[in-house]
């Protein structure tokens, strides 16, 4: 059973359709990515999930069991969620930021306290910061204090709604690609929103692709950038479409077209990872794209 | 520096009436203030929640922010009587909008990201409120508290004018009496006041959000004990007289009276506009009017006879700047045709006509001129020849427009009006820098408020007509080369006045009487 179930969702807003029948699952421990341009709806969707806003049609399940019968605050204390504008509580500590949740649940005071110690070191926070006020830390810093004040109370299901969206193009990639890692978030159900391809393809399992309250395409990244459905979908990624396609594709799935035999790599490393190692014989690297190439033909 | 000198001296001996005035002063404000901190704040963060109501409840706030002070003050009179009671409302209704507004406005400008976030972690609406909201808003909700208590403390002044008592005691009284040391020894008490709370209540928000527990617990007991106060103390007394504060305070005003015919009861001040109203409405039993008051018809008053003839004489007639004489000396012609021209009797029914029947002064006056077979028909208007002040009650307002009238029909000349100075002080000082040119006034307030004359000098020419008019005459063209023109006719003195069934009941036609039936066993 799917851990979140949306089925035929729809959201208006003053007549004019925001969300437009969307339908979308996310299995336990999977991470999905509402992809898509600004006043695609994908926000909105994602905040049906928690009941920030409520639908006008449609049903929301999590875990079986309709959102509608679940009290907003009780609902809300059992999803982890991280927003662009990170929010952290400008008159509280960091600390206090991060016990927030637990505290609403009714936690003792040294269970909270040594799960934010443990969350400040998994998020590569320095200790000393549970006393330091949000102003006083780097934007980075204050959304690793977000990711954390999410994970708080240790929630099944998460929702990022473009969570590095504040951050500058160098901090945004170190912190995405800790929070890839982080082997706390492995089991978490996650819905990620974000305009960013490249994010949508570096964290997501699937990918939903929206465009004006519709679902455009939903499926795995190699269906929309090998088997897009529609003409949408093919432009959308038409920029980035050679970088996203190295990206997904690991040299185990290329090496049935090779004609070196190179057991020499790890099966997982991705093409684009690859290509972009220097210390690489100009031979190897043109084997590696005419194999892609081929591997790429056999979708069609 | 004697000046300086003098003050402190003045302030010296009055000390104790400067400290009880301060407190009572105080206690108005502080007590509105907690009130309205009360219900601001709830009416704000209400209209953070109910968005619909938001408009509306911001206009009301807003709305009564624009009524003027001894307007609202008029309104709540039959509603509350005189005393503390309306004055706390009055002040807590003026206190209102800012906190309200600033509750709302710092609510409602917190970050939509912590917003966000609040709600998204789960909390409920009331943690939400308490943990975020309140904390954020803080300093804007602050701001609003320090405007509220600095406007309080400079409303509480007019507080005095319905008898709450307070600063502005010092102050009215001082204005219409032209004592200069006395208005400092109300208005810089009340100044310093609003200047130490502010900085006090600046001081408490830098700490508020440590201390907020004790500071609320605090804030609850005391309003309960103000409120409790109020309750307790607030029995009226047997027999109330109302008095303006200038007739408190001059030479041959309550002091005198009460000597002069041995009378002793509660005494309350009230602004001379409020005090027919409040005599009307049993908020008091005897007040000192004008003989010439409109609404001694309109409320059916009895004067009582002043059989032991306390109060002087006041004749009035137009007091005017010499160089413009001079200047226009067709002026004093046109001025000789209002010589003795108006009876007590016509001059009370021209008050009346304004006062009751709300005819605009200026058509009373040139009804009364047409009556009289004067000219009215010119009507001048451009760059002012000469400029008319008036203080601020019906009678003078009717007299400047007359004056107006006369000097545009019987001279070229274009008049321009200065009307509502609040009071004898102002009024004169504005002759006597020549900012206006003439305004009507009275021979008693002359000797007395003006020249503020000698008690030995005063016994002499008090009490005959022309004596008095001949002595201001003199002397003022000495001091200040300033004018008594012909008086217009009319005494209007001061008289104790009674609600008519009140005086018929007690069988009292006389002050004697009153202050026979004031001494009874």
């Amino acid at each position: 059973m799917p851990v979140i179930e949306v089925a035929a969702l729809s959201k208006h807003f003053a007549e004019k359709a925001v969300v437009d029948n969307v339908s979308f699952s996310v299995d336990q421990g999977e991470t999905l990515v509402l992809l898509g341009t600004s006043g695609s709806g994908k926000t909105t969707t994602l905040k049906m999930i928690n009941r920030l806003i409520e639908p006008n049609g449609g049903q929301i399940r999590i875990n079986g069991s309709p959102v509608r019968d679940v009290k907003p605050e009780t609902l809300r204390r059992g999803i982890g969620y991280v927003i662009q504008h990170i929010g952290l509580f400008p008159h509280y500590t960091v600390g206090q930021n991060i016990g927030l949740t637990p505290g609403l649940l009714g936690w003792q005071k040294e269970k909270i306290r040594d799960r934010t110690n443990y969350l400040l070191n998994l998020l590569n926070l320095d200790p000393s910061f549970v006393n330091r006020f949000p102003h006083e830390l780097s934007g980075g810093q204050q959304q690793r204090v977000g990711v954390a004040r999410a994970l708080a109370a240790n929630p099944p299901i998460i929702l990022l709604d473009e969570p590095f969206g504040a951050l500058d193009p160098i901090s945004r990639k170190q912190v995405r690609d800790d929070f890839a890692s982080l082997e706390e978030l492995k089991p978490k159900t996650m819905i990620l929103v974000t305009h960013d391809v490249i994010e949508a393809f570096t964290l997501g399992d699937s990918i939903c692709l929206m465009d004006q309250g519709c679902v455009q395409q939903l499926g795995k990244p190699q269906d929309l950038l090998f088997r897009p459905a529609n003409d949408f979908v093919r432009q959308f990624f038409t920029g980035d479409r050679l970088t996203l396609e190295l990206m997904i594709t690991t040299c185990s799935e290329v090496r049935p077209w090779l004609q070196a035999s190179q057991n020499a790599f790890p099966s997982e490393l991705s093409l684009l990872t690859l290509l972009s190692s220097e210390d690489m014989q100009q031979s190897f690297r043109e084997d590696l794209l005419r194999a892609f190439y081929q591997y790429k033909t056999s979708f069609a | 520096m004697k000046f300086i000198g003098d003050f402190f001296q003045y302030a010296f001996t009055r000390r104790e009436e400067i400290w009880m005035q301060t407190l009572e002063h105080l206690w108005l404000t502080l007590t509105a203030l907690a009130l309205a901190i009360l219900i601001g704040l709830s009416l704000g963060i209400l209209i953070t929640r109910k968005a619909k109501l938001a408009t509306p409840v911001l206009a009301f706030v807003n709305a009564i922010q624009t009524v003027p002070s001894v307007a609202l003050l008029g309104f709540l009179l039959p509603i509350l009587g005189v005393g503390a009671t309306p004055a706390i409302v009055a002040l807590f209704l003026y206190s209102l909008l800012p906190i309200v507004r600033n509750t709302f406005t710092g609510i409602n400008e917190i970050d939509p990201g912590i917003q966000e976030a609040a709600l998204g972690l789960g909390m409920t609406d009331s943690q939400r409120l308490v943990k975020v909201e309140l904390p954020l808003a803080l300093p804007v909700i602050f701001a609003g508290i320090r405007t509220a208590f600095v406007i309080s403390v400079g409303v509480a002044t007019l507080c005095a004018l319905i008898a709450a008592g307070g600063l502005g005691t010092f102050i009215f009284r001082g204005l219409t009496t032209n004592n200069t040391y006395m208005i400092l020894a109300g208005a810089i008490p009340a100044g310093l006041m609003a200047l130490t709370f502010d900085f006090l209540l600046g001081i408490l928000q830098k700490h508020i959000l440590r201390i907020i527990k004790p500071v609320a617990l605090v804030f609850t007991f005391s309003l309960l004990f103000f409120l409790g106060g109020q309750v307790f103390t607030s029995e009226a007394p047997a027999f109330q007289g109302g008095f303006n504060s200038e007739f408190i305070e001059r030479s041959d005003g309550l002091r005198g009276l009460l000597r002069t015919y041995n009378l002793d009861f509660e005494i309350v001040e009230l602004e001379i506009g409020l005090m027919y109203q409040a005599l009307h409405n049993e908020n008091v039993d005897v007040i000192g009017g004008f003989s010439t008051d409109g609404r001694v018809l309109l409320y059916d008053l009895v004067i009582l006879e002043d059989d032991r003839q306390y109060f002087p004489p006041y004749h009035a007639a137009p007091l005017m700047v010499q160089e413009t004489l001079e200047k226009f000396p067709r002026l004093r012609e046109a001025f000789a045709r209002l010589d003795h021209l108006i009876s007590d009797a016509e001059m009370a029914a021209m008050n009346n006509r304004v006062d009751h029947d709300k005819i605009p002064p200026k058509e009373v006056a040139r009804e009364f001129l047409m009556q009289k077979g004067l000219k009215t028909a010119v009507v001048r208007n451009g760059d002012a020849d000469i400029v008319i002040g008036s203080k601020n009650f019906t009678e003078n307002l009717i007299l400047a427009e007359m004056f107006k009238a006369l000097i545009e029909n019987y001279t070229s000349l274009t008049v321009e009006l200065k009307l509502g100075f609040g009071g004898t002080k102002l009024v004169f000082d504005a002759l006597n820098n020549r900012e206006i040119d003439l305004y009507p006034e009275y021979t008693g307030t002359g000797l007395l408020v003006i020249l503020q004359s000698q008690d030995s000098l005063r016994e002499k020419v008090l009490y005959q007509k022309d004596a008095v008019y001949n002595f201001v005459r003199t002397e003022f063209i000495q001091q200040y080369g300033i004018e008594w023109l012909p008086p217009l006719g009319f005494n209007n003195t001061h008289a104790l006045m009674m609600r008519r069934e009140m005086a018929e009941e007690l069988d009292l036609q006389s002050i004697s009487d009153l202050s026979a039936y004031l001494q009874r066993p």
